[in-house]
């Protein structure tokens, strides 16, 4: 069958790396609100009937949320297989101290409310707070050495070797990613919980929330600035490049290159738009979190996530997964896609299936409306988290 | 012991499987029970199994978040641990994967909220919807996860691209349609039905025995062993269905269950007991069945099974033209922008063959110089250890004539009327019910088993070896890993079983043993199941 020639295979590349931009920064934008209330769990509630509030203003809907995570590496693993294989296994104990964090989240919110004993509940509740900031935390470290090109060889048959270790993830600038990414997250957890949570919860969320904005506009703009004055050596591709190569990473030449992650928004000036509603984003979700808009404050933190997410895609374009120490193996959306009738059917599966989910997600949310406060947990004390 | 890091890596791939299968099948079959006793509800308007649904629900919801939580691990280790193996075929098993996700684990998980959370503030029927939309979500999962693993087992609709040195998809078509793929999902959801059945019909009949919730109980075993006895039917004449794919695309995997050394004539005699002795290539001693083998696998009284030695004759030949591929394509790939026609056409006649050539690896660099006993050593490789295989078959597929006989003894109770008489005069039948509680596990993981292991040394059968799918990774990493995977997924069973334990004793919350008064809300037109 010859029917995904209806679209070439470099329009297929650009498409996949729009529409996994799409699903990070759904992840980020859904099961983000849920990590930053996880990671504010220990801090929100003095009572046990607070931290309940908290955890169940989030408590029918974090599991559609998590899809966004698993569905991640599901469609990495299917449209860029290379970056699916090298960055977790390169990063293998970073990415294992993620899962093991996030296998204690699901258990931790079924498993705490069934016993009243106040030890095996606060135990849970420490279990969602690692399960939420670990993560937050880890997921940015990654980007940050992304960003700084990650050391790992290719041979003629495409396997990897890495060269670097765990500790070395852990740099100057990849911890400055790593906050960034957990104040994000804990500015939207801040703003879903003005929105959904009633009472004192939602008055400590709103504090917390705010500080939060205020380490994010601080963070954001360190980070700008250090790769805006070469700090961040970036790469770039040296050699010729056909856009419908076949997937093969060493058929591309790249060169370490200070100014090159500030290329395209030379080259561009549309893109600047991503980087600003990273500020204004958040500079409106701190404003909102203030004066108490709670609806525009939730559309805000959204809007700074999905900025300070494009900025990082934009910036390192067409790379996805830069080499430090053999930069020709580097990975760029040219030379690491799937095949092209992998992405071809891909793309007719999300666009059926893409529409229903968020139909019917938006339709539960619908349902599952209204603000959760104590006399909601009391009210139901035997079905709430 | 000196482990490895391709032993260690399949070690914890086994044990994070094994026990994520611990989780799935009760799932897959509970919700199914679940929509099917709320439509009930719906259709009858009787309260009761309203009860019975939000009771067994506890207990799903229970064991629903370990599945979760342990799929998280399924989604990443192939990137983590099987590096090359994502590298090389992530073009054709990435896109199950991802569509998993899209068409199915969002549908249960985004449903499942509803499900616990939705009584109050959805119609019946919307509820129904939910409940519904749970199973077939999960169900789903099963379908899209069996067609990735179905491609393993019998890689079709793929070529290798030498440009860019992995597997390709040529036909989607055929990855979904997949024979072998199809019969795996039925038998294994089969097989989730049946556990799902057996784990109702023990609860029930331990509140049988002990004389609580008698109208709980009774209904749940009426659905049960409907269920379960069609199900048990279904999951043994489906693994027949998977036997027959297996004669017809992993013949190695069928001669090793069989403890099949030589070919024998048609139709040839089923291994009841054997003690099979790799060293000697041989049975010490087996009993054996005459004509039911060749039956059951090629369905013909004049068919032949090769046995295994004969399988290794042809391996042999197959690495030797796999080399052939082999050296193809490192002239290809040595200069790949400027390739000898010839050499292209060499690498495209025997491309197929190339990942028996991977299976000279360890024995030596130069495959095409391979000498006799090196191509011997190979071949002998790709045969799995042979008494592993043979008891694990024999135990899956006793276990589940076993599971005919019980739900259809109590399925007749049942449908004549009857489960009094089990109170009675047949408690026994009770007691075998309650202790049988644990049997469809160890069938499916006994059934995961024979079909992972029976699959080695290959990772995709006849493509690449499990030993070069590895990453590049440090023994004491894997180690690490490894073990705090078993002391945590050991914790979580522990705590997951002692809370299904006390949801059990503790039974439906409005039983015939009223609980203190909590504060009645009046939204609340029926108390919660314990939660």
């Amino acid at each position: 069958m010859i029917l995904h020639e209806l679209i070439d295979y470099s329009t297929l590349k650009m498409i996949w790396w729009l529409l996994l931009g799409i699903l990070l920064i759904g992840f980020a934008v859904t099961d983000g609100f849920d990590m930053g209330v996880g990671t504010l769990l220990p801090f929100l509630g003095e009572t046990d009937t607070e931290r309940r509030v908290a955890i169940n203003t989030i408590g029918a809907t974090w599991e559609g949320n998590q899809v966004w995570f698993i569905l991640g590496g599901g469609a990495i693993f299917a449209a860029w297989p290379p970056l699916y294989a090298i960055s977790f296994s390169g990063f293998y104990l970073a990415m294992f101290i993620v899962l093991a964090a996030m296998i204690l989240r699901p258990v931790a919110f079924k498993y705490r409310s069934k016993r009243p004993d106040p030890n095996w509940r606060s135990g849970w509740d420490w279990a969602l707070f690692i399960g939420s900031s670990v993560p937050a935390l880890v997921f940015g470290v990654a980007v940050g050495n992304v960003l700084l090109g990650v050391p790992f060889r290719l041979d003629l048959d495409l396997r990897m070797t890495y060269e670097g270790s765990f500790f070395d993830l852990f740099s100057p600038f990849s911890l400055l990613c790593g906050l960034l990414s957990l104040s994000m997250l804990v500015m939207h957890g801040g703003a879903w919980l003005g929105l959904k949570a009633d009472g004192v919860v939602a008055e400590r969320g709103r504090r917390y929330g705010s500080f939060a904005a205020i380490m994010v506009l601080c963070l954001f703009a360190l980070g700008g600035w250090l790769i805006m004055n070469g700090y961040i050596v970036g790469y770039r591709i040296t050699s010729d490049v056909d856009p419908n190569m076949p997937a093969n990473p060493l058929w591309t030449e790249v060169a370490r290159d200070p100014s090159a992650w500030m290329r395209n928004f030379h080259a561009h000036s549309i893109f600047w738009i991503a980087p600003a509603l990273g500020f204004l984003g958040a500079f409106g979700a701190l404003i909102g979190l203030q004066s108490r808009f709670e609806k525009l404050t939730f559309f805000a933190s959204k809007m700074s996530v999905f900025g300070i997410i494009s900025t990082v895609g934009v910036s390192m374009f067409p790379f996805i997964l830069p080499s430090s120490v053999q930069p020709n193996a580097s990975l760029t959306v040219w030379d690491a896609a799937s095949s092209h009738a992998t992405l071809f059917n891909m793309l007719v599966a999300t666009v059926i299936f893409l529409p229903i989910v968020l139909a019917y997600t938006a339709w539960v949310y619908r349902v599952l409306w209204g603000k959760v406060d104590e006399r909601t947990i009391e009210d139901n004390n035997h079905t709430a988290y | 012991m000196e482990l490895s890091v391709v032993e260690l890596s399949r070690l914890q791939f086994a044990m994070t499987a094994l026990y994520h299968f611990l989780f799935v099948p009760l799932t897959i079959g509970l919700s199914i029970l679940l929509a099917v006793m709320e439509t009930v509800y719906v259709m009858t308007g009787r309260e009761i199994w309203k009860r019975m649904v939000k009771f067994w629900g506890t207990l799903f919801g229970i064991n629903f978040v370990l599945g979760v939580a342990t799929g998280l691990t399924m989604e990443f280790q192939f990137g983590m641990n099987w590096a090359y193996f994502s590298q090389y075929v992530g073009d054709v098993f990435g896109a199950p994967l991802a569509i998993e996700g899209l068409m199915a684990f969002f549908m249960e998980a985004t449903f499942v909220g509803l499900f616990f959370f939705g009584w109050d503030k959805l119609t019946k029927r919307q509820h129904l919807a939910a409940t519904w939309a749970v199973a077939l979500g999960t169900n789903l999962s099963a379908l899209w996860i069996l067609i990735a693993n179905g491609w393993m087992q019998h890689p079709v609709g793929a070529m290798f691209n030498p440009d860019a040195m992995r597997m390709e998809v040529t036909s989607f078509y055929e990855v979904l349609f997949n024979p072998v793929a199809q019969a795996k999902f039925v038998h294994t959801v089969s097989a989730g039905y049946v556990t799902a059945a057996l784990f109702v019909i023990g609860i029930s009949s331990w509140y049988l025995l002990k004389n609580r919730y008698l109208d709980l109980a009774k209904r749940s075993i009426a659905v049960a062993s409907a269920f379960g006895f069609a199900s048990a039917l279904s999951v043994v004449v489906l693994g027949d269905e998977s036997g027959y794919e297996a004669n017809l695309n992993q013949k190695m995997k069928l001669a090793t269950i069989e403890a099949m050394w030589e070919t024998e004539p048609a139709p040839a005699s089923f291994n009841v007991i054997a003690i099979p002795d790799m060293e000697k290539r041989d049975n010490l001693f087996a009993i054996e069945v005459p004509y039911v083998m060749g039956l059951i696998a090629t369905r013909s009284l004049d068919t032949q099974i090769p046995g295994i030695k004969e399988l290794v004759e042809e391996s042999k030949d197959r690495i030797r033209q796999g080399a052939i591929a082999w050296d193809a394509l490192q002239k290809i790939r040595a200069n790949p922008k400027d390739v000898d026609p010839d050499v292209r056409e060499t690498f495209i006649q025997n491309q197929h063959t190339l990942g028996y050539a991977y299976l000279l690896m360890p024995f030596t660099d130069t495959p095409l110089e391979a000498t006799n006993e090196q191509i011997d050593a190979a071949a002998w490789s790709a045969v799995p250890n042979v008494w592993p295989m043979f008891y694990a078959f024999r135990i899956m597929v006793a276990c589940g004539f076993f599971f005919i006989l019980l739900t259809a003894v109590i399925f007749y109770f049942s449908s004549s009327g009857r489960l009094d008489d089990l109170r009675t005069r047949y408690r026994w039948i009770l007691h075998i019910a309650v202790w049988s509680i644990p049997f469809p596990w160890i069938a499916c993981e006994m059934g995961w088993f024979v079909a992972e292991y029976g699959r080695q040394p290959w990772i995709i059968e006849g493509m690449l070896p499990t030993s070069a799918a590895v990453s590049s990774l440090s023994v004491w990493e894997v180690m690490i890993t490894l073990a705090v995977f078993i002391a945590l997924y050991s914790t979580l069973l522990v705590i997951e079983v002692s809370l299904m334990l006390k949801a059990i004793r503790k039974g439906p919350e409005d039983g015939e043993t009223p609980r203190s008064p909590q504060i009645a809300p009046v939204s609340q037109a029926f108390p919660a199941a314990a939660e």
